[in-house]
């Protein structure tokens, strides 16, 4: 392996073409991410990713990994600043960890303990916003939306529908869905879409489905997001 | 309204990328752009009725429901402020009889607040259904008030009202030229294209918009990969040449006037840019604020076709380019080129993420060159005198002049064109400031120098700046300026990336809380921690620079935001008492002890 970059000192090979948490996640580096999912187009939005390539701060889900970088990546300084990104999410909507279905498999809640995010550190936005229940099996909680755009991608990239949309600018961006009555039930979408499983918090719910896993039993209840990330992400690069 | 909306797609032939100039017609017509009609578009222009939906959300000058037959917007640019914005809109929707930010209830009129409109030399400025209105007075306020309560037609109201002016103040080596119509596109066949784009590069023209990229560079990467200063090859190559003439910058208004009485020029830059990348179609992104320029533009355009200048086998040198113009919506963000790009493509104004770069892949994927309106004046001269002509002014890292849009607290606000390494003092003696505060140079995303700095000169190297340049005198508070950019910078952020959607909304708020006297002792801590994350993380340049208004006038400053800080150790991030009322409301008790005080006494 001929080309490598050097992240926190650890010597990692790349190929052409990959970004640099595709390396790192080849490699078994873990980079803390929400809106990254590697089966899907880079989005780069939720900025969690960042990391200092020779000293200048770039996603690592975007950028392209290049010969003669050097990056670091696990940092006080990055993950304080990652820390207080995840606060922004977290004051932005209405995330009440405690009554959330998805509590304990939720990457939101997951890379916040991973942080060390032990308060919301910013005054709440307290936005009213809705639930879309009209799906038979699938419901949204736009409080819980942090507009990843995951099930936007997962929508069009894997189930070949394009039932999800951000709309708005600024802090009035919300979730939308392709449908004439703007309601979920009169969209196409199915249960069984990758799109209804995909949301990383608790915006996008299956019915019906709820507490079958107890607390406790959780995927976070006993495992780090970075060792989760690694094994789930790690896999589907090798595909 | 089917048959309306049908016409419309059939015009624009049924193209998504024209999207942003069908919801203009959409608009205009219905005051709106209805539900039905985003159905039917979304069939007919084959796209998802989320991405209408989106584009419609995202511009300003788009709604979901209806304005006013007379859409009235005015102005909320620190220097419309500076005369008296607040008084003025509000007696304005006293006579109107009319809500700021409402329709009223007959449907003839609605009044609003908008971003800077580009008029800062003339304030109080608005819009009136987009066009532009200029020095609002209350004698000019109850003119309009009278022509909209008798409903009378916009091109019967009294012309002046619609009258921009130039203000050329102070014109140098660009602004003195007036070049005949083909000068430059014949002196760069002529020399040759490759010692044109050699001229370029030796004059050093960096972008003017701000970023201060080099121009040479930028065309040579547009058309790396081959057929670069060869039009032969060019023909069979989809390339793109894009003038960025969205300058929304709070402040600037040198493209106005450039487009008003220099567009040949500009128009001969972009043709010969295009000659030299090997680009066959050019686009103009014109600020939607700058509509009443639009008509004129597109008459200077058929006017260069007719003397072909433009169209097919040019002034018979055998290469084909021409241009289109397409009008902004109300983004403030459509000036970053990529989100100018999205924008060109009749989606919502989002950056992309780079790599790669518009000169790769730009316009639907294809190599672009975005650049501003006076790097294509300043080149097509270029183009007729050498690089050397060009490079003689300036310092030794930014060549040439630089066009000033100069407002605030001076006797003669208009444009100024200085060599570059010019102080701020002899800008500010020549502009008639005195008892001066403090300039704000390059508009709220540039610097704020206080005024034992006016050594500090114009330059990429030391003071960069797009143009904008405001000037405060001491009768003015450096609270409520950063108040109002922050402000701006909220409403305008894109909500792409977490650190600019949330944290220029956190930023507000904690200004807020310390203008209005609520901070105590850890929020100027807490302030500046904030603006780090916001310049630090975010996406592009307009969340990279949101904070610098903060940023600048804290570190020259402190004890001035000290000052507003109560000598508590804590207060309550939110007003107590008020978050009673709805409770009070509910209890019908409205007694001493249903209201809390802030902080205990």
């Amino acid at each position: 392996m001929s080309k490598t970059i050097v992240i926190d000192g650890k010597v990692i090979p790349f190929e052409d073409g990959q970004t640099i948490i595709q390396a790192a996640t080849a490699a078994g580096v873990y980079i803390p991410h929400l809106c990254h999912n590697p089966k899907f187009t880079p989005h780069g939005s939720c900025k969690l990713c960042t990391v200092k390539v020779n000293g200048r701060n770039c996603s690592a889900c975007t950028f392209p990994a290049a010969k003669g970088q050097t990056i670091t990546n696990i940092t006080k300084e990055l993950n304080d600043d990652r820390e207080k990104i995840t606060q922004m999410l977290f004051v932005e909507g209405n995330h009440f960890c405690p009554s959330c279905e998805k509590t304990g498999n939720c990457n939101l809640q997951a890379v916040a303990y991973h942080l060390g995010m032990t308060d919301n550190h910013f005054p709440h936005f307290f936005e009213n916003r809705e639930v879309d229940a009209s799906h038979p099996d699938v419901m949204i909680d736009h409080n819980r939306c942090i507009f990843c755009t995951l099930c936007v991608r997962a929508s069009q990239q894997e189930d070949g529908k394009n039932v999800f949309a951000i709309s708005g600018r600024g802090i009035e961006k919300r979730l939308v869905v392709n449908s004439p009555s703007g309601l979920l039930k009169d969209s196409d979408l199915d249960v069984n879409d990758c799109a209804a499983h995909i949301c990383p918090t608790g915006a996008i719910l299956i019915k019906r489905t709820g507490y079958k896993v107890p607390i406790g039993q959780r995927i976070f209840d006993h495992a780090h997001i970075d060792t989760v990330a690694l094994a789930a992400e790690g896999a589907s690069h090798d595909e | 309204m089917q048959q309306f909306i049908k016409q419309l797609a059939q015009e624009n032939d049924f193209q998504a990328t024209r999207l942003l100039k069908i919801l203009r017609g959409v608009q205009a017509q219905y005051l709106y752009i209805p539900k039905e009609a985003i159905e039917q578009l979304a069939e007919l222009l084959n796209i998802p009725r989320t991405q209408i939906q989106n584009v419609v959300e995202f511009y300003s000058f788009f709604h979901l429901e209806p304005r006013g037959k007379y859409d009235i917007l005015i102005s909320s640019s620190i220097t419309d402020l500076m005369v008296g914005q607040e008084e003025l809109i509000a007696y304005f929707a006293e006579k109107l009889g009319v809500k700021i930010g409402e329709v009223r209830a007959d449907g003839v009129v609605s009044l609003n607040n908008t971003s800077c409109t580009g008029m800062c030399d003339q304030s109080l400025a608005g819009l009136v259904n987009g066009y532009a209105i200029t020095k609002l007075t209350k004698a000019r306020i109850d003119e309009i008030v009278e022509n909209v309560n008798k409903q009378l037609p916009l091109d019967q109201w009294a012309r002046d009202l619609f009258d921009v002016q130039d203000n050329i103040i102070k014109p140098d080596l660009l602004l003195n030229q007036k070049p005949t119509q083909g000068e430059a596109i014949n002196a760069t066949f002529a020399r040759g294209l490759t010692e044109t784009l050699s001229e370029v590069e030796r004059s050093g023209l960096r972008g003017r918009g701000g970023a201060g990229y080099t121009t040479a560079w930028k065309w040579k990467f547009c058309s790396e990969d081959e057929g670069i200063c060869d039009v032969s090859v060019h023909q069979q190559k989809q390339r793109y040449i894009v003038c960025n003439a969205d300058e929304g910058e709070p402040g600037t208004f040198k493209d106005r006037v450039l487009l008003n009485s220099y567009a040949d020029s500009v128009f001969e830059g972009m043709t010969v840019a295009a000659a030299i990348v090997g680009a066959t179609q050019g686009f103009i992104y014109l600020r939607g604020e700058y509509l009443h320029l639009y008509e004129k533009l597109e008459g200077i355009l058929q006017a260069r076709r007719n003397a072909n200048l433009l169209g097919k086998n040019i002034l018979q040198h055998g290469f084909d380019f021409d241009i289109e113009i397409c009008l902004g919506a109300g983004a403030y963000i459509c000036g970053e080129e990529s989100a100018l790009i999205e924008s060109l493509e009749g989606k919502a104004g989002i950056p992309r993420n780079r790599p790669p770069y518009p000169v790769t892949s730009g316009y639907l994927g294809k190599p672009t060159s975005v650049n501003n309106v006076e790097t294509f004046l300043a080149a097509a001269n270029i183009a007729i005198h050498g690089g050397e002509w060009f490079a003689n002014l300036g310092t030794a890292k930014s060549k040439g002049t630089k066009i000033l849009s100069i407002s605030g607290d001076c006797a003669k606000a208009g444009i100024y064109e200085y060599a570059f390494g010019t102080t701020i003092q002899t800008i500010l003696n020549d502009c008639g400031a005195s008892d001066v505060l403090g300039v704000q140079v390059g508009g709220p995303s540039g610097t704020f120098i206080a005024n034992d700095e006016f050594e500090r000169k114009i330059a990429f190297e030391d003071l960069a700046t797009g143009g904008s340049f405001i000037v405060f005198n001491n009768s003015r508070n450096i609270l409520d300026i950063v108040h109002n950019f922050s402000h701006f910078f909220a409403h305008e952020s894109c909500g792409f990336c977490t650190p600019c959607r949330v944290g220029t909304s956190l930023l507000k708020k904690q200004v807020d809380k310390i203008v209005e006297g609520h901070g105590s002792a850890g929020d100027i801590v807490a302030l500046e921690e904030l603006c780090q994350i916001i310049k630090n993380y975010s996406h592009c340049g307009l969340g990279q620079t949101a904070a610098n208004p903060v940023l600048t006038t804290l570190e020259r400053y402190p004890e001035l935001y000290q000052s507003m800080l109560k000598k508590i150790s804590y207060e309550p991030g939110f007003d107590l008492d008020k978050s009673l009322e709805t409770a009070r409301r509910m209890a019908h008790r409205d007694d001493a002890h249903a209201h809390l005080a802030q902080v205990e006494d």
